[in-house]
Protein backbone atom coordinates (compact mmCIF):
# COMPACT_ATOMS: atom_id res chain seq x y z
CA UNK A 1 0.00 0.00 0.00
CA UNK A 2 1.52 3.24 -0.98
CA UNK A 3 -0.28 5.75 1.69
CA UNK A 4 1.70 8.31 2.83
CA UNK A 5 -0.76 9.75 5.86
CA UNK A 6 -3.40 7.79 7.34
CA UNK A 7 -5.52 9.33 9.89
CA UNK A 8 -6.81 7.34 12.21
CA UNK A 9 -9.88 8.50 14.68
CA UNK A 10 -8.18 11.25 15.19
CA UNK A 11 -9.90 13.67 17.42
CA UNK A 12 -9.25 16.94 19.42
CA UNK A 13 -10.93 18.93 21.93
CA UNK A 14 -9.76 22.44 23.10
CA UNK A 15 -11.10 22.15 26.99
CA UNK A 16 -15.00 20.50 26.54
CA UNK A 17 -14.97 22.15 23.02
CA UNK A 18 -14.82 19.36 20.63
CA UNK A 19 -12.90 21.08 17.26
CA UNK A 20 -12.35 17.52 15.73
CA UNK A 21 -14.23 14.16 15.89
CA UNK A 22 -13.40 11.10 14.76
CA UNK A 23 -11.19 11.99 11.26
CA UNK A 24 -10.56 9.01 8.87
CA UNK A 25 -8.80 9.68 5.59
CA UNK A 26 -5.49 8.64 3.92
CA UNK A 27 -3.42 10.28 1.46
CA UNK A 28 -1.59 8.49 -0.94
CA UNK A 29 1.52 9.49 -3.02
CA UNK A 30 0.90 11.90 -5.41
CA UNK A 31 -2.21 13.06 -3.73
CA UNK A 32 -3.61 16.36 -3.90
CA UNK A 33 -6.27 16.25 -1.37
CA UNK A 34 -7.97 19.59 -0.97
CA UNK A 35 -10.16 20.06 2.45
CA UNK A 36 -12.84 22.77 1.94
CA UNK A 37 -15.33 23.89 4.65
CA UNK A 38 -17.11 26.78 6.55
CA UNK A 39 -14.79 28.75 9.01
CA UNK A 40 -14.60 27.30 12.08
CA UNK A 41 -15.16 23.20 10.77
CA UNK A 42 -11.87 22.59 12.02
CA UNK A 43 -10.00 22.43 8.66
CA UNK A 44 -6.68 24.45 9.69
CA UNK A 45 -6.90 22.13 13.30
CA UNK A 46 -7.20 19.07 11.25
CA UNK A 47 -3.53 19.86 9.21
CA UNK A 48 -1.98 21.51 12.48
CA UNK A 49 -2.49 18.16 14.43
CA UNK A 50 -1.43 16.50 10.67
CA UNK A 51 1.70 18.65 11.50
CA UNK A 52 1.75 17.91 15.11
CA UNK A 53 1.81 21.35 16.15
CA UNK A 54 -1.58 20.61 17.94
CA UNK A 55 -1.43 17.74 19.78
CA UNK A 56 -4.47 15.45 18.83
CA UNK A 57 -6.78 14.33 21.63
CA UNK A 58 -7.57 10.75 20.52
CA UNK A 59 -6.39 8.48 17.37
CA UNK A 60 -3.14 8.27 15.47
CA UNK A 61 -1.79 9.40 12.48
CA UNK A 62 0.62 6.62 10.68
CA UNK A 63 3.32 8.08 8.35
CA UNK A 64 4.30 5.51 6.06
CA UNK A 65 3.22 2.98 8.45
CA UNK A 66 4.70 4.63 11.78
CA UNK A 67 2.43 6.45 14.25
CA UNK A 68 4.18 9.55 14.79
CA UNK A 69 1.20 10.62 17.46
CA UNK A 70 1.75 8.03 20.15
CA UNK A 71 2.99 9.19 22.89
CA UNK A 72 7.10 9.75 23.62
CA UNK A 73 6.99 10.16 19.69
CA UNK A 74 9.88 12.78 18.91
CA UNK A 75 8.29 15.22 16.23
CA UNK A 76 11.15 16.74 14.61
CA UNK A 77 12.33 14.02 12.31
CA UNK A 78 8.63 13.75 11.16
CA UNK A 79 8.42 17.16 11.02
CA UNK A 80 11.09 17.83 8.56
CA UNK A 81 9.80 15.34 6.10
CA UNK A 82 6.30 17.02 6.09
CA UNK A 83 6.43 20.59 5.59
CA UNK A 84 4.11 23.33 6.00
CA UNK A 85 2.61 26.63 4.42
CA UNK A 86 1.10 28.92 6.78
CA UNK A 87 -1.25 31.18 6.10
CA UNK A 88 0.41 34.08 7.73
CA UNK A 89 3.94 32.76 6.32
CA UNK A 90 5.71 32.53 9.34
CA UNK A 91 8.67 33.57 7.63
CA UNK A 92 11.84 34.22 9.87
CA UNK A 93 11.90 37.99 10.24
CA UNK A 94 15.76 38.26 11.26
CA UNK A 95 16.87 36.54 8.07
CA UNK A 96 17.34 37.27 4.35
CA UNK A 97 15.51 35.06 1.70
CA UNK A 98 18.52 33.04 0.92
CA UNK A 99 18.70 32.56 4.97
CA UNK A 100 14.90 31.47 5.19
CA UNK A 101 15.65 28.83 2.74
CA UNK A 102 18.96 27.45 4.12
CA UNK A 103 18.87 27.45 7.85
CA UNK A 104 16.58 24.20 7.90
CA UNK A 105 18.67 22.38 5.77
CA UNK A 106 21.89 23.35 7.16
CA UNK A 107 20.57 22.64 10.91
CA UNK A 108 18.46 20.18 10.55
CA UNK A 109 19.34 18.37 7.73
CA UNK A 110 23.16 19.00 8.30
CA UNK A 111 23.25 19.65 4.71
CA UNK A 112 26.67 21.65 3.78
CA UNK A 113 26.51 25.25 3.58
CA UNK A 114 27.40 24.96 -0.42
CA UNK A 115 24.50 22.51 -1.02
CA UNK A 116 22.14 24.30 1.05
CA UNK A 117 22.71 27.34 -0.58
CA UNK A 118 22.19 25.98 -4.04
CA UNK A 119 18.99 23.51 -3.58
CA UNK A 120 17.61 26.96 -1.52
CA UNK A 121 18.37 28.82 -4.92
CA UNK A 122 16.75 25.95 -6.85
CA UNK A 123 13.76 26.50 -5.32
CA UNK A 124 13.55 29.71 -5.06
CA UNK A 125 14.12 30.02 -9.14
CA UNK A 126 11.21 27.84 -9.30
CA UNK A 127 8.84 30.23 -7.36
CA UNK A 128 10.27 33.25 -9.56
CA UNK A 129 11.89 35.13 -6.05
CA UNK A 130 15.53 34.39 -7.41
CA UNK A 131 15.72 38.15 -7.64
CA UNK A 132 14.92 38.74 -3.98
CA UNK A 133 17.34 36.42 -1.86
CA UNK A 134 18.80 39.57 -0.23
CA UNK A 135 15.75 41.04 1.10
CA UNK A 136 14.15 40.48 4.28
CA UNK A 137 10.29 39.18 4.72
CA UNK A 138 9.32 42.89 5.74
CA UNK A 139 10.53 44.27 2.17
CA UNK A 140 8.89 41.45 0.91
CA UNK A 141 4.82 42.07 -0.54
CA UNK A 142 2.68 38.95 0.90
CA UNK A 143 2.43 36.94 -2.44
CA UNK A 144 5.77 37.44 -2.47
CA UNK A 145 6.55 36.11 0.85
CA UNK A 146 4.37 32.89 0.39
CA UNK A 147 6.21 31.97 -2.99
CA UNK A 148 9.66 32.24 -0.47
CA UNK A 149 7.62 29.86 2.07
CA UNK A 150 6.78 27.40 -0.46
CA UNK A 151 10.59 27.83 -1.56
CA UNK A 152 11.42 27.20 1.98
CA UNK A 153 9.52 24.17 3.02
CA UNK A 154 10.44 22.50 -0.51
CA UNK A 155 14.48 22.75 0.40
CA UNK A 156 13.80 20.55 3.02
CA UNK A 157 12.61 18.23 0.32
CA UNK A 158 9.31 17.33 2.27
CA UNK A 159 7.48 13.78 1.41
CA UNK A 160 3.65 15.70 2.11
CA UNK A 161 3.34 19.22 1.91
CA UNK A 162 0.65 20.95 3.81
CA UNK A 163 -0.97 24.46 3.33
CA UNK A 164 -3.05 25.96 5.50
CA UNK A 165 -5.18 28.85 3.28
CA UNK A 166 -2.20 29.53 1.50
CA UNK A 167 -4.47 32.71 -0.31
CA UNK A 168 -6.35 33.78 2.32
CA UNK A 169 -3.91 36.95 4.03
CA UNK A 170 -3.19 38.07 0.20
CA UNK A 171 -4.75 40.80 -1.79
CA UNK A 172 -6.86 39.69 -4.54
CA UNK A 173 -4.16 40.12 -7.28
CA UNK A 174 -1.32 38.14 -5.18
CA UNK A 175 -3.90 35.43 -5.06
CA UNK A 176 -2.84 33.95 -8.58
CA UNK A 177 0.73 34.12 -8.28
CA UNK A 178 0.50 31.18 -5.43
CA UNK A 179 -1.71 29.36 -6.74
CA UNK A 180 0.36 29.39 -10.28
CA UNK A 181 3.47 27.74 -7.90
CA UNK A 182 1.02 25.41 -6.25
CA UNK A 183 -0.73 23.93 -9.69
CA UNK A 184 3.07 23.61 -11.01
CA UNK A 185 3.67 21.42 -8.11
CA UNK A 186 0.80 19.42 -8.20
CA UNK A 187 1.43 18.79 -11.87
CA UNK A 188 5.09 17.73 -10.95
CA UNK A 189 3.97 15.14 -8.79
CA UNK A 190 4.84 16.19 -5.09
CA UNK A 191 1.85 14.93 -2.57
CA UNK A 192 -0.42 17.62 -1.38
CA UNK A 193 -2.70 18.83 1.57
CA UNK A 194 -4.73 22.13 0.62
CA UNK A 195 -6.71 23.59 2.81
CA UNK A 196 -8.55 26.61 1.01
CA UNK A 197 -11.54 28.80 -0.16
CA UNK A 198 -10.07 28.72 -3.78
CA UNK A 199 -12.95 26.54 -5.11
CA UNK A 200 -11.92 26.63 -8.38
CA UNK A 201 -8.34 25.49 -7.32
CA UNK A 202 -10.01 22.48 -5.30
CA UNK A 203 -11.92 21.49 -8.22
CA UNK A 204 -9.36 21.38 -10.96
CA UNK A 205 -6.24 20.72 -9.57
CA UNK A 206 -6.95 18.36 -6.75
CA UNK A 207 -8.07 14.53 -6.88
CA UNK A 208 -9.30 14.38 -3.67
CA UNK A 209 -11.47 16.56 -1.76
CA UNK A 210 -12.41 16.96 1.22
CA UNK A 211 -16.18 18.83 2.68
CA UNK A 212 -15.61 19.42 6.48
CA UNK A 213 -18.49 20.42 8.61
CA UNK A 214 -18.51 21.06 12.54
CA UNK A 215 -15.59 19.12 12.61
CA UNK A 216 -16.05 15.79 11.13
CA UNK A 217 -15.71 14.72 7.75
CA UNK A 218 -19.23 15.41 5.50
CA UNK A 219 -18.55 13.92 2.32
CA UNK A 220 -15.65 13.28 0.21
CA UNK A 221 -14.44 11.73 -2.91
CA UNK A 222 -13.13 13.33 -6.29
CA UNK A 223 -13.48 16.49 -7.33
CA UNK A 224 -16.49 15.49 -10.08
CA UNK A 225 -17.90 14.30 -6.96
CA UNK A 226 -18.03 16.98 -4.92
CA UNK A 227 -18.48 19.47 -7.36
CA UNK A 228 -20.56 18.16 -9.83
CA UNK A 229 -22.69 15.89 -7.84
CA UNK A 230 -23.00 16.88 -4.15
CA UNK A 231 -24.59 13.95 -2.30
CA UNK A 232 -25.36 15.61 0.55
CA UNK A 233 -27.67 18.42 1.35
CA UNK A 234 -25.01 20.90 3.66
CA UNK A 235 -22.79 20.36 0.66
CA UNK A 236 -24.70 21.62 -1.82
CA UNK A 237 -25.41 24.69 -0.15
CA UNK A 238 -22.01 25.51 1.41
CA UNK A 239 -20.54 25.23 -2.34
CA UNK A 240 -23.87 27.24 -3.85
CA UNK A 241 -23.22 29.87 -1.08
CA UNK A 242 -19.03 30.03 -3.07
CA UNK A 243 -20.36 29.43 -6.61
CA UNK A 244 -22.95 33.26 -5.57
CA UNK A 245 -19.70 35.06 -5.13
CA UNK B 1 26.06 86.39 38.00
CA UNK B 2 28.38 87.75 40.74
CA UNK B 3 27.55 84.07 42.60
CA UNK B 4 27.79 82.45 38.62
CA UNK B 5 31.53 83.96 38.66
CA UNK B 6 32.08 82.71 42.13
CA UNK B 7 31.09 79.36 41.37
CA UNK B 8 33.05 78.69 37.81
CA UNK B 9 35.89 79.88 40.06
CA UNK B 10 35.89 76.92 42.60
CA UNK B 11 34.86 74.99 39.91
CA UNK B 12 38.12 75.89 38.21
CA UNK B 13 39.94 75.24 41.20
CA UNK B 14 38.74 72.05 42.82
CA UNK B 15 39.48 70.97 39.62
CA UNK B 16 42.64 71.75 39.68
CA UNK B 17 43.25 70.58 42.82
CA UNK B 18 41.36 66.84 42.43
CA UNK B 19 40.68 66.92 38.35
CA UNK B 20 42.60 65.81 35.70
CA UNK B 21 43.45 62.51 34.19
CA UNK B 22 44.81 61.10 37.13
CA UNK B 23 42.99 63.18 39.56
CA UNK B 24 40.39 61.83 42.15
CA UNK B 25 37.48 63.22 39.98
CA UNK B 26 38.46 61.14 37.11
CA UNK B 27 39.12 57.74 38.93
CA UNK B 28 35.73 58.26 39.85
CA UNK B 29 34.23 58.21 36.61
CA UNK B 30 36.27 55.59 35.57
CA UNK B 31 35.58 53.30 38.34
CA UNK B 32 32.02 53.71 37.99
CA UNK B 33 31.83 53.34 34.47
CA UNK B 34 33.80 49.65 34.79
CA UNK B 35 31.42 49.00 37.46
CA UNK B 36 28.58 49.72 35.62
CA UNK B 37 29.62 48.17 32.24
CA UNK B 38 30.78 45.16 33.71
CA UNK B 39 27.69 44.80 36.06
CA UNK B 40 25.40 45.28 33.08
CA UNK B 41 27.44 42.86 31.12
CA UNK B 42 27.02 39.97 33.93
CA UNK B 43 23.72 40.99 34.99
CA UNK B 44 22.43 40.70 31.15
CA UNK B 45 24.02 37.28 31.22
CA UNK B 46 22.10 36.38 34.37
CA UNK B 47 19.06 37.46 32.95
CA UNK B 48 19.31 35.91 29.64
CA UNK B 49 19.55 32.75 31.42
CA UNK B 50 16.72 33.14 33.71
CA UNK B 51 14.53 34.30 30.94
CA UNK B 52 15.43 31.25 28.39
CA UNK B 53 14.84 28.60 31.35
CA UNK B 54 11.63 30.41 32.23
CA UNK B 55 10.27 30.35 28.74
CA UNK B 56 11.37 26.26 28.01
CA UNK B 57 7.72 25.17 27.25
CA UNK B 58 6.12 21.82 28.89
CA UNK B 59 3.16 20.13 28.12
CA UNK B 60 0.66 17.57 30.35
CA UNK B 61 2.33 14.91 27.48
CA UNK B 62 5.79 15.56 29.46
CA UNK B 63 7.06 13.09 32.00
CA UNK B 64 6.60 13.83 35.68
CA UNK B 65 10.40 14.84 35.99
CA UNK B 66 10.73 17.40 33.59
CA UNK B 67 8.18 19.06 34.48
CA UNK B 68 8.58 19.27 38.33
CA UNK B 69 12.14 20.66 37.40
CA UNK B 70 10.79 23.47 34.76
CA UNK B 71 8.31 24.15 37.08
CA UNK B 72 11.48 24.47 40.05
CA UNK B 73 13.05 26.23 37.83
CA UNK B 74 10.50 28.94 37.07
CA UNK B 75 9.32 29.38 40.75
CA UNK B 76 13.37 29.80 41.58
CA UNK B 77 13.69 32.42 38.76
CA UNK B 78 10.15 34.00 40.27
CA UNK B 79 11.40 34.16 44.02
CA UNK B 80 14.90 35.79 43.06
CA UNK B 81 12.91 38.22 40.66
CA UNK B 82 10.59 39.64 43.45
CA UNK B 83 13.45 39.49 46.28
CA UNK B 84 15.93 41.48 43.93
CA UNK B 85 13.79 43.58 42.25
CA UNK B 86 11.19 44.47 45.54
CA UNK B 87 14.48 45.79 48.10
CA UNK B 88 16.85 48.64 47.66
CA UNK B 89 20.37 47.95 46.24
CA UNK B 90 21.71 49.94 48.98
CA UNK B 91 19.91 47.20 51.41
CA UNK B 92 21.59 44.50 49.89
CA UNK B 93 24.55 45.91 49.68
CA UNK B 94 24.40 45.96 53.41
CA UNK B 95 22.65 42.62 53.64
CA UNK B 96 25.59 40.84 51.46
CA UNK B 97 28.54 42.54 52.91
CA UNK B 98 27.91 42.19 56.83
CA UNK B 99 26.04 38.78 56.20
CA UNK B 100 27.90 36.75 55.36
CA UNK B 101 30.99 37.17 58.16
CA UNK B 102 27.75 37.02 60.20
CA UNK B 103 27.18 33.26 59.37
CA UNK B 104 30.71 32.44 58.62
CA UNK B 105 33.01 34.94 60.89
CA UNK B 106 35.21 35.31 57.92
CA UNK B 107 34.69 38.75 55.79
CA UNK B 108 35.10 37.56 51.99
CA UNK B 109 35.38 41.01 50.57
CA UNK B 110 38.48 42.42 52.42
CA UNK B 111 40.86 44.78 50.45
CA UNK B 112 40.56 46.59 47.06
CA UNK B 113 39.57 43.35 45.46
CA UNK B 114 37.24 42.42 47.87
CA UNK B 115 35.12 45.87 47.48
CA UNK B 116 35.14 45.10 43.89
CA UNK B 117 33.83 42.06 43.99
CA UNK B 118 31.41 43.03 46.73
CA UNK B 119 30.17 45.85 44.68
CA UNK B 120 30.28 43.88 41.11
CA UNK B 121 27.85 41.14 42.77
CA UNK B 122 25.46 43.00 43.74
CA UNK B 123 24.78 45.44 40.92
CA UNK B 124 24.97 42.60 38.71
CA UNK B 125 22.53 40.27 41.03
CA UNK B 126 20.54 43.71 40.97
CA UNK B 127 20.64 43.87 37.21
CA UNK B 128 19.78 40.39 36.50
CA UNK B 129 16.70 40.71 38.21
CA UNK B 130 15.63 43.41 36.12
CA UNK B 131 17.09 41.61 32.76
CA UNK B 132 15.32 38.44 33.70
CA UNK B 133 11.96 39.87 33.42
CA UNK B 134 13.34 41.80 30.08
CA UNK B 135 14.06 38.96 28.34
CA UNK B 136 10.66 37.02 29.39
CA UNK B 137 9.18 39.25 28.24
CA UNK B 138 11.34 39.63 24.86
CA UNK B 139 11.00 36.38 24.40
CA UNK B 140 7.14 35.77 24.68
CA UNK B 141 6.49 39.09 22.55
CA UNK B 142 7.97 37.36 19.33
CA UNK B 143 4.96 36.40 17.15
CA UNK B 144 3.95 32.85 17.93
CA UNK B 145 4.33 32.03 14.07
CA UNK B 146 8.03 32.19 14.44
CA UNK B 147 8.17 29.15 16.08
CA UNK B 148 5.58 27.36 14.41
CA UNK B 149 7.42 28.31 11.36
CA UNK B 150 10.68 26.94 12.87
CA UNK B 151 8.82 23.99 14.36
CA UNK B 152 7.49 23.04 10.80
CA UNK B 153 10.73 22.92 9.28
CA UNK B 154 11.75 19.91 12.09
CA UNK B 155 13.79 22.50 14.21
CA UNK B 156 13.74 21.38 17.85
CA UNK B 157 13.58 23.83 20.70
CA UNK B 158 16.71 24.90 20.93
CA UNK B 159 17.62 25.07 17.30
CA UNK B 160 14.70 27.24 17.64
CA UNK B 161 15.52 29.49 20.23
CA UNK B 162 19.06 29.98 18.99
CA UNK B 163 18.43 30.81 15.21
CA UNK B 164 15.10 32.60 15.26
CA UNK B 165 13.66 33.42 18.41
CA UNK B 166 16.30 34.54 20.41
CA UNK B 167 17.80 37.15 17.64
CA UNK B 168 14.50 39.03 17.56
CA UNK B 169 13.96 39.21 21.17
CA UNK B 170 17.56 40.44 21.97
CA UNK B 171 17.04 42.80 19.11
CA UNK B 172 13.88 43.85 21.05
CA UNK B 173 15.26 44.21 24.16
CA UNK B 174 18.50 46.38 23.74
CA UNK B 175 16.50 49.47 24.78
CA UNK B 176 16.13 47.65 28.18
CA UNK B 177 19.87 46.69 28.30
CA UNK B 178 20.80 50.59 27.93
CA UNK B 179 17.94 51.70 30.38
CA UNK B 180 20.17 49.62 32.76
CA UNK B 181 23.40 50.36 32.25
CA UNK B 182 22.33 54.20 32.39
CA UNK B 183 20.23 53.20 35.58
CA UNK B 184 23.35 51.21 37.12
CA UNK B 185 26.02 54.25 36.29
CA UNK B 186 23.74 56.20 38.46
CA UNK B 187 22.76 53.72 40.94
CA UNK B 188 26.43 52.35 41.50
CA UNK B 189 27.18 55.29 43.89
CA UNK B 190 25.07 53.57 46.55
CA UNK B 191 28.71 51.32 46.77
CA UNK B 192 30.01 53.84 48.95
CA UNK B 193 27.64 52.37 51.57
CA UNK B 194 30.07 49.17 51.40
CA UNK B 195 33.23 51.47 51.01
CA UNK B 196 33.41 51.15 46.75
CA UNK B 197 35.24 54.49 46.41
CA UNK B 198 33.34 55.50 42.59
CA UNK B 199 32.07 59.24 41.01
CA UNK B 200 29.93 59.70 43.89
CA UNK B 201 32.07 58.52 46.71
CA UNK B 202 35.05 60.57 45.33
CA UNK B 203 33.12 63.60 46.02
CA UNK B 204 32.24 62.85 49.50
CA UNK B 205 35.60 62.64 50.84
CA UNK B 206 36.77 65.91 48.61
CA UNK B 207 33.95 67.98 50.68
CA UNK B 208 34.78 66.05 53.80
CA UNK B 209 38.17 67.95 53.45
CA UNK B 210 37.06 71.20 51.74
CA UNK B 211 33.86 71.78 52.14
CA UNK B 212 33.09 72.86 48.66
CA UNK B 213 29.66 71.17 48.93
CA UNK B 214 28.14 72.56 45.85
CA UNK B 215 31.26 73.61 43.29
CA UNK B 216 31.37 69.54 43.60
CA UNK B 217 28.22 68.42 43.73
CA UNK B 218 28.51 70.39 39.87
CA UNK B 219 30.80 68.97 38.74
CA UNK B 220 29.34 65.83 39.91
CA UNK B 221 26.29 66.66 37.68
CA UNK B 222 27.93 67.56 34.64
CA UNK B 223 30.08 64.61 35.26
CA UNK B 224 27.25 61.99 35.39
CA UNK B 225 25.01 63.75 32.40
CA UNK B 226 28.05 63.50 30.48
CA UNK B 227 28.70 59.57 30.67
CA UNK B 228 24.81 59.32 30.33
CA UNK B 229 24.21 61.03 27.23
CA UNK B 230 27.52 59.69 25.63
CA UNK B 231 25.72 56.08 25.97
CA UNK B 232 22.52 57.49 25.36
CA UNK B 233 24.19 58.62 21.60
CA UNK B 234 26.36 55.15 21.53
CA UNK B 235 23.34 53.38 21.75
CA UNK B 236 20.44 54.69 19.48
CA UNK B 237 24.04 54.05 17.11
CA UNK B 238 24.16 50.66 18.06
CA UNK B 239 20.56 50.07 17.59
CA UNK B 240 20.45 51.57 13.95
CA UNK B 241 23.61 49.56 12.89
CA UNK B 242 22.04 45.82 14.54
CA UNK B 243 18.80 47.09 12.07
CA UNK B 244 20.46 47.09 8.79
CA UNK B 245 19.74 48.42 5.64
CA UNK B 246 16.55 49.15 4.83
CA UNK B 247 17.50 48.72 1.10
CA UNK B 248 18.35 45.38 -0.51
CA UNK B 249 20.00 44.51 -3.74
CA UNK B 250 18.00 42.87 -7.03
CA UNK B 251 19.75 40.08 -8.12
CA UNK B 252 20.47 39.99 -11.92
CA UNK B 253 19.77 36.37 -12.71
CA UNK B 254 19.75 34.44 -16.14
CA UNK B 255 17.33 35.80 -18.81
CA UNK B 256 14.78 33.32 -18.20
CA UNK B 257 14.00 34.14 -14.58
CA UNK B 258 10.63 35.59 -14.30
CA UNK B 259 10.27 38.75 -12.34
CA UNK B 260 7.99 38.36 -9.32
CA UNK B 261 5.06 40.46 -11.28
CA UNK B 262 5.19 38.76 -14.50
CA UNK B 263 5.57 34.98 -13.00
CA UNK B 264 1.68 35.17 -12.57
CA UNK B 265 0.45 36.98 -15.50
CA UNK B 266 -1.41 34.93 -17.91
CA UNK B 267 0.37 35.15 -20.99
CA UNK B 268 3.17 33.62 -19.21
CA UNK B 269 4.12 30.38 -20.81
CA UNK B 270 4.84 28.05 -17.79
CA UNK B 271 6.83 25.82 -20.55
CA UNK B 272 9.50 29.44 -20.63
CA UNK B 273 10.02 28.72 -16.88
CA UNK B 274 10.26 24.40 -16.96
CA UNK B 275 12.38 24.89 -20.03
CA UNK B 276 14.78 26.98 -17.92
CA UNK B 277 15.20 24.80 -15.12
CA UNK B 278 15.70 22.02 -17.24
CA UNK B 279 18.42 24.09 -18.68
CA UNK B 280 19.92 24.62 -15.30
CA UNK B 281 20.31 20.74 -14.73
CA UNK B 282 21.99 20.35 -17.76
CA UNK B 283 24.41 22.64 -16.95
Amino acid sequence: MDAVLQVNHLSKSFGSHEVLRDIDFTVKKGDVTSIIGASGSGKSTLLRCINLLETPSKGEIFFHGENVAARGVNPTAYRSKVGMVFQNFNLFSNMTVLQNCMVGQTKVLKRQEKDAKETALQFLHKVGMTPYINAKPRQLSGGQKQRVAIARALAMDPEVLLFDEPTSALDPEMVGEVLTVMRSLAGEGLTMLVVTHEMAFARDVSNHVVFMREGVIWEEGGPQEIFVNPQRDETKEFLSRFMER
Amino acid sequence: MEKLTQLFEDIVKLWGAYGGWSGQYMVGIRRTLLLAVAATLIGCLIGLLCGILNTIPYSKSDNIVKRFFLKLIRVVVRIYVEVFRGTPMILQAVFIFYGIPYFSGVQPFQGNTGMWMAALLVVSINTGAYMAESVRGGIISIDPGQTEGAKAIGMTHVQTMVNVVLPQALRNIIPQIGNNFIINLKDTSVMFIIGFVEFFATHRSIVGINLMYFPSATIEMIGYLTMTLVSSILLRWLEKKLDGDDNYELVQADQLTLAAGTYSHPHTPEKALERSLKKEEER
